[in-house]
């Protein structure tokens, strides 16, 4: 794409026959409305990061990587790890990523992908303290988008637990003088104790469709972004887009995320 | 007087070509006698004459004449902007669209194009320090109401049409569809049966792909042949 | 963790990875690797992992920022911050901005800017993984995403970096010889046209030594001009052996 206005617009004849598709129970690439796009999840493909995944869900191409560190704890949980969570929308995925700090769509794709992390307590942050209220680990857990075409959130969500089930926590030394310092030579694998996924369903002419590509998140009116935990409970939630849903279409989504949570989170965890 | 190619060989940028008393054509850059590629695509040459590269990878640059298909994305005061996919946006001012001076004080031009908008339109003016200028004035020009658009580079739109239109012709009776060739490598394809629009994208992706493979023509033909017998 | 200098050539000559020290590392190229962009191309040489992605020409805004002659060439270097040991603030620092600068001014002298007046040409490079030698191996893939855009271009530029590790001359340094050695040049040239557009020197080296290593680079930067071209063509070669593949495997179906 040569030229992009200040924001996407999908062409009136596109939504005209992706709505016509839809009222039928097609979509444009042939999928029915419930069907995810063809995943490939590639686990450690980044050396350099303590753990890492590549997604790929249709052309929409993700790459996560985890970095252990020391730091200090959080004032209000001291004996706790900590955990954050960034995303960028690198402007060589998109012509609509623009250089420079994290804007609102970034920020509330980390911030999604972190509230799935933390509610269902994937990550044991009691585990990860060295001495109480001075030293614990940092999980910095880095979402990178390389190419999108739509539903960055799930395909994210996807490759940060892809990328937490391969870290290596490395070991620890205390020195003479007090100070902690990572021991590469010895490494245990980060435990999960949950492992959720987000399933984002569209609201695209009053219906429910899953996995929306780049034109569908264009034409639609609102997407809901449920996580699911390994237990089939509702750890996140996140309604997002200009338009709106109506409550039975809610507690319908809510039952699909359900059933499709567990076919992705089956290929990642086998 | 040297070649260092044979005709259709896969050249990329740098390659040395020819050296000698040529002349220079398209994605062609001559220092001296030498002449070298511009862009990735395949040798040709020209008359005996014109060292050139007929490229893989292009750029949209809009010729007076030229008919493009782009979608509105701004609307101004007296003009719409069109992305024709070139490095300039096109500008299709409201007299040209209308064929009548335009009133702004008693008409709004979002009622005639808004954003959004797919026009089949023609450039009417063109130099590389202005911005395209559009005309809708002539038969078969205006607003796309229907269809499916599937984008090509630019560079092989003559392949789409084919020797003496052979390629489209060809698409065009096998399917039975309407098909507009922008030149700026934007196609509009409309058919009865929206399965059959599908399978011409299909084709048209297919030529894109492969046009530099020998036999495209036969090979597109059959696979449409092999598709209708299945679904018919 | 001890952060003394390792042994940087062994008792055989060889290097930390076996390597001879003219030996380059394994490089893999692949093409037109990013669906959005309007050219892309992947390198990897080595433990480093680059993408490079190019969109344009295209408008430029603010208009004011376009040149009424040529086009803008705009470079984003960028690492991710799983790029390297100790994790990466995603914010660009000082030599990301300094490196962005000499990869862009690197390119220029390829490309044919005068033919798209008010426009700006954008090359993103991301790099994923780091193991030294991250601006060679972006100036590689930049370039090959720059073709794969169809932007017209005098030559490809590649580029590679030579120095000095434990008093020997080595081509294609890895992050340990960088860290380490006495001295590093990467350089960038476009070799159709035996032109420098990029060089620069960090260490301490006679110039005898330097001259050296410049030439060593410029040998670098030759055998990776052609794995450059095998990519370019291969992007396309490869559909034409699927063709020849299915046609051969029909073959009397059709009759």
């Amino acid at each position: 794409m040569r030229w992009m206005a200040r924001e996407p617009v999908i062409s009136r004849i596109k939504k005209k026959r992706i709505l016509q598709l839809i009222s039928q129970g097609k979509r444009m690439d042939g999928r029915g409305l419930l069907d995810y796009r063809e995943i490939t999840v590639e686990k450690g493909v980044i050396r350099t990061a303590e753990g890492s995944a590549m997604v790929c869900l249709g052309q929409t191409e993700v790459v996560v990587g985890v970095k252990v560190g020391l730091n200090t704890p959080y004032p209000d949980t001291p004996n706790e790890g900590i955990l954050t969570v960034n995303a960028e929308l690198v402007p060589l995925a998109s012509p609509t990523f623009e250089p420079g700090p994290p804007d609102e769509r970034a920020i509330e794709l980390a911030r999604v992908v972190d509230r799935g992390i933390r509610s269902s307590r994937a990550i044991p942050l009691e585990r990860l303290c060295i001495v109480p209220g001075k030293r614990v680990y940092i999980i910095f857990v880095d979402i990178y988008i390389l190419n999108h075409d739509g539903n960055l959130v799930d395909a994210s969500a996807l490759a940060a637990l892809a990328a937490l089930s391969n870290t290596k926590i490395f070991g620890y030394q205390i020195d003479e003088e007090g100070r902690v310092l990572l021991d590469k030579s010895i490494w245990r694998p980060m435990e999960l104790q949950n492992w959720p996924v987000a399933v984002s369903v569209a609201n695209i002419g009053g219906e429910l469709v899953v996995d929306p590509c780049l034109d569908e998140e264009l034409a639609m009116e609102a997407k809901l972004t449920i996580t699911v935990d390994k237990d089939g409970r509702v750890c996140a939630m996140q309604k997002s887009g200009p338009g709106s849903f109506s409550a039975e279409q809610v507690m319908e989504a809510i039952d699909i995320a359900k059933d499709k949570a567990a076919e992705l989170r089956s290929m990642v965890m086998g | 007087m040297t070649l260092y190619f044979n005709r259709r060989d896969l050249v990329v940028p740098g390659d040395l070509l020819a050296e000698g008393d040529y002349d220079a054509g398209e994605n062609v850059h001559r220092i001296d006698n030498r002449f070298y590629a511009t862009r990735v695509g395949l040798f040709e040459l020209k008359d005996e004459r014109k060292v050139t590269v007929i490229a893989l990878n292009s750029v949209y640059v809009p010729k007076p004449g030229d008919i493009v298909i782009g979608d509105v994305v701004d609307v101004g005061v007296g003009s719409w902007a069109v992305d024709i996919r070139a490095p300039r946006l096109a500008i299709l001012r409201a007299v040209d669209a209308l064929g009548r001076p335009f009133r702004p004080d008693r008409e709004e031009l979002t009622r005639f194009l808004t954003v959004g908008d797919t026009v089949i339109a023609k450039v009417k003016a063109y130099d590389r320090t202005r911005n395209p200028l559009l005309t809708l004035g002539e038969p078969g020009l205006g607003k796309v109401t229907s269809g499916l658009i599937v984008r090509i580079t630019p560079s092989k739109v003559p392949r789409l049409i084919g020797r003496k239109g052979s390629m489209i012709s060809m698409l065009k009776r096998e399917t039975g569809c309407q098909i507009v060739i922008g030149m700026n490598g934007v196609v509009l394809v409309r058919c009865r049966d929206p399965e059959d629009e599908e399978l011409l994208v299909e084709a048209i992706e297919k030529i894109e792909r492969e046009s530099h493979v020998e036999g495209l023509t036969d090979r597109v033909a059959r696979m449409i042949r092999r598709r209708k017998g299945l679904v018919a | 963790m001890s952060h003394e200098k390792p042994r940087l050539i062994r008792d055989d000559g060889r290097r930390v990875d076996g390597r001879g020290p003219a030996d380059l590392r394994p490089i893999h190229i692949e093409v037109d690797v990013l669906a959005n962009a309007d050219g892309s191309a992947y390198v990897e040489q080595g433990g480093t992992k680059v993408l490079a992605a190019v969109y344009g020409p295209k408008e430029i805004h603010p208009r004011h920022l376009g040149l009424p002659n040529r086009a803008v060439l705009r470079c984003r270097y960028h690492m991710a911050p799983f790029s390297v040991e100790v994790r990466k603030s995603p914010a660009p620092s000082r030599r990301e901005i300094e490196l962005s600068k000499v990869i862009r001014e690197a390119l220029e002298p390829a490309l044919f800017l005068e033919y798209y007046p008010r426009t700006a040409i954008d090359v993103f490079i991301e790099v994923l993984q780091a193991d030294g030698g991250t601006r060679c191996a972006s100036i590689t893939a930049a370039s090959l995403a720059l073709a794969d855009a169809g932007i017209p271009m005098r030559d490809l530029v590649a580029a590679c970096a030579a120095g000095k590790v434990d008093g020997v001359l080595v081509l294609d340094l890895c992050d340990l010889e960088d860290k380490y050695g006495e001295a590093d040049v990467p350089l960038a040239m476009m070799p159709g046209l035996g032109r420098i557009t990029l060089l620069q020197m960090d260490g301490l080296l006679t110039p005898e030594e330097l001259k050296e290593c410049i030439k060593l680079a410029m040998d670098g930067c030759r055998k990776i001009y052609s794995m450059q071209k095998e990519a370019l063509r291969e992007r396309f070669l490869r559909i034409r052996r699927e063709v020849e593949a299915a046609e051969a495997a029909e073959g009397g179906a059709d009759s």
